[in-house]
């Protein structure tokens, strides 16, 4: 009971500042964070309340948690929550794609120009999609692996309910124009300082977790897990190292300036990269593919050396974005180095999780979540081997600042990530709701064909719109001038521009599949349908054909 | 100390001995799981996640 009142305290306390922060708020975009901040805070106080048993609670009994069960309740919201993100994501990012080929889609509201919705795609696809993926199966694969339930429970409830609302905090934010203007990293400081409480919450029930296992040994997804929360905070705080103006309003400056500031940003955006979209789906990679192949992962040892590669080479890579920048030379050339290199390890890992597959590659057949699993892995190395070329310096000043990054970046986070992340999604469902299988594995089917679709559409056009214009950007006419004006680049990528918009639409409307199944098997519901499987073989009938004696 | 002779101290460092020392524990780091006698550990680790218990309902059947 004390427990309970000392709750309700806090959130109560938590409101109040809240109401104070927005009371006196300076500009309208902190004093709507405000009221989300206190909305939050309300339901928090409502829910803990209501939902308490005072009958036991008054009793002195503490609301019983089977130890004989993992505690997944958390990821079962999370596989609903990542559902409904990417579909978000995916939406706003088709919205966008069509501004860029009708600009009147900027619908003369400040709210929904390109310039306001780019970072709500780019984030609702990282940090919500991804990152509402990534807490989820951190908490499922850390028990599974170290045979435990989570540690500390309410803070693991707070991590994930908090860095939804983080995820809201920044949403909102970028439409009102709430933003730092650094990539991946737009929300303003007191959003900053918001997720790192949360992340520090996480690493502290990740860790604790990992010290209460079971098991002797902690499992190499676990490994990319920690290095994945670990490199996080620390990026985090050093990129966002800025001072607010004032505590009740939403500006702030950056304490590095200059190319100092541009060198930290980068730093930080491609380890973002590396340790959010890479280590951390790694680990997912890790631990699904085996499971769901039934084969433990081809060699150990080489997801070990996978690992500490990928840690001493990532963290260096950042400079490859200010190739012909005021940066030192020596900086652009040790990014650009240390990013070729990464590609034997990446390789390595591909190599590693398609080989789990060797005497089973049948299930490519017959599984289509182990179909999605291979993609997403041949979509790494694509992708992996892509961005080291792009780093090099002299391919790098024909690629950079086109649609080539664009499509890097989306074969990247369409292909690896979000593949790797549905087949989580279609492994996790049914076992979490204790289903036989998912509500139907013929529209995985359907999921899988309208993606890789959508993907190899969307990664061609920008690889010849990129060069396209790099090209014509580039073009010198015997006068000595440049032959063609930046409009004319524009208008030549229309074409290219419509291609990739019909490849968000198949992308998306594999998402859409996606929820109507996940939706399906959550209520119960199994689709009637031909099983997935290799031809039909009768031996009654494979026999020769008996000759027929003359008459 | 002025700041320019904190830089060259630092990058001077930064390639010599943290160099060396980075290398040296990268490479004691990817080699720790080829020493001798750890194939077994490797085995058995690469085959824990079969070993767990998910309340029974893992086998759900799906090809």
């Amino acid at each position: 009971m004390e427990s309970l009142v000392a709750r309700a305290g806090w959130w109560l306390v938590a409101l109040l500042a809240a109401v104070v922060m927005f009371a006196n708020a300076l500009d309208t975009g902190f004093a709507v964070h405000m009221a989300i901040f206190a909305l939050a805070a309300l339901s928090g106080l409502v829910i803990s309340l209501r939902g308490a048993n005072y009958k036991l609670a008054s009793a002195g009994f503490k609301p019983a948690v089977d130890p004989s069960r993992y505690d997944d309740d958390l990821i079962r919201w999370g596989v609903i929550l990542t559902t409904f993100w990417g579909c978000v994501g995916f939406l706003v990012g088709l919205f966008i794609a069509l501004q860029l080929a009708f600009p009147v889609l900027n619908l003369g509201i400040e709210y929904t120009t390109f310039g306001r919705l780019r970072p709500l795609h780019t984030s609702a696809v990282i940090f919500a999609f991804g990152g509402t993926a990534l807490v989820s199966t951190s908490f499922y694969i850390v028990q599974r692996t170290c045979r435990t339930r989570l540690a500390l429970p309410s803070l693991a409830r707070f991590v994930f309910w908090g860095y939804q609302l983080f995820i809201v905090l920044a949403a909102t934010g970028y439409v009102m124009g709430v933003t730092q203007g650094k990539e991946y990293a737009e929300p303003e400081w007191y959003v900053d300082l918001w997720l790192t409480a949360v992340w520090v919450a996480y690493l502290a029930v990740f860790v604790m977790t990992l010290v209460k296992r079971s098991e002797p040994h902690i499992y190499v997804a676990n490994w990319f897990f920690l290095s994945f929360i670990l490199t996080v905070a620390l990026l985090h705080l050093v990129n966002n190292a800025n001072m607010p103006v004032s505590l009740f309003g939403s500006l702030s400056y950056p304490l590095w300036a200059g190319v100092q500031g541009a060198l930290v940003q980068w730093w930080y955006g491609h380890n973002a990269v590396g340790f959010f979209l890479t280590a951390g789906f790694l680990a997912m990679m890790y631990y699904f593919v085996p499971k769901q192949s039934g084969r433990p992962i081809f060699s150990y040892r080489l997801s070990i050396v996978h690992f500490w590669s990928l840690i001493f080479l990532y963290i260096w890579a950042g400079p490859h974005h200010l190739h012909y920048t005021a940066l030192p030379d020596w900086a652009q050339t040790l990014g650009m180095v240390f990013s070729v290199m990464l590609w034997m390890p990446s390789w390595g890992g591909m190599i590693n999780g398609l080989m789990t597959l060797n005497g089973a590659w049948d299930k490519v057949r017959t599984d289509p979540i182990i179909r999605m699993m291979v993609f997403s892995l041949a979509f790494y190395g694509m992708s992996t081997f892509e961005g080291p070329m792009m780093s090099i310096k002299s391919v790098n000043s024909l690629s950079h600042y086109t649609d080539w990054t664009i499509g890097h970046v989306h074969s990247g986070a369409l292909g690896w990530n979000g593949m790797i992340t549905f087949s989580a999604i279609y492994y996790l469902a049914p076992r979490l709701w204790n289903r036989t299988r998912m509500y139907s594995l013929r529209m995985i089917n359907w999921h899988f064909w309208l993606a890789t679709l959508g993907i190899v559409l969307y990664a061609s056009s920008m690889w010849v719109t990129g060069i396209m214009e790099g090209l014509m950007w580039r073009e010198y006419g015997a006068d000595g001038y440049l032959v063609n004006s930046f409009a004319e680049t524009v208008a030549a990528k229309f074409p290219m521009y419509l291609l990739r918009a019909f490849g968000g639409v198949l992308y998306l409307s594999g998402a859409l599949i996606m929820a109507f199944n996940v939706w399906q098997t959550i209520a119960g519901n199994l689709r009637q349908e031909t099983p997935l499987r290799s031809a039909d073989h009768d031996p009654a009938r494979d026999v020769p054909l008996a000759a027929v004696p003359a008459e | 100390m002025s700041g320019h002779s904190t830089y060259e101290t630092l990058r001077h460092f930064a390639d010599s001995w943290g160099l060396a020392a980075m290398v040296l524990t990268f490479l004691a780091l990817c080699f720790w799981p080829f020493r001798p006698g750890a194939r077994n550990d490797n085995e058995a680790a690469a085959n824990l996640i079969f070993a767990e218990d998910s309340h029974g309902d893992d086998d759900n059947g799906e090809q």
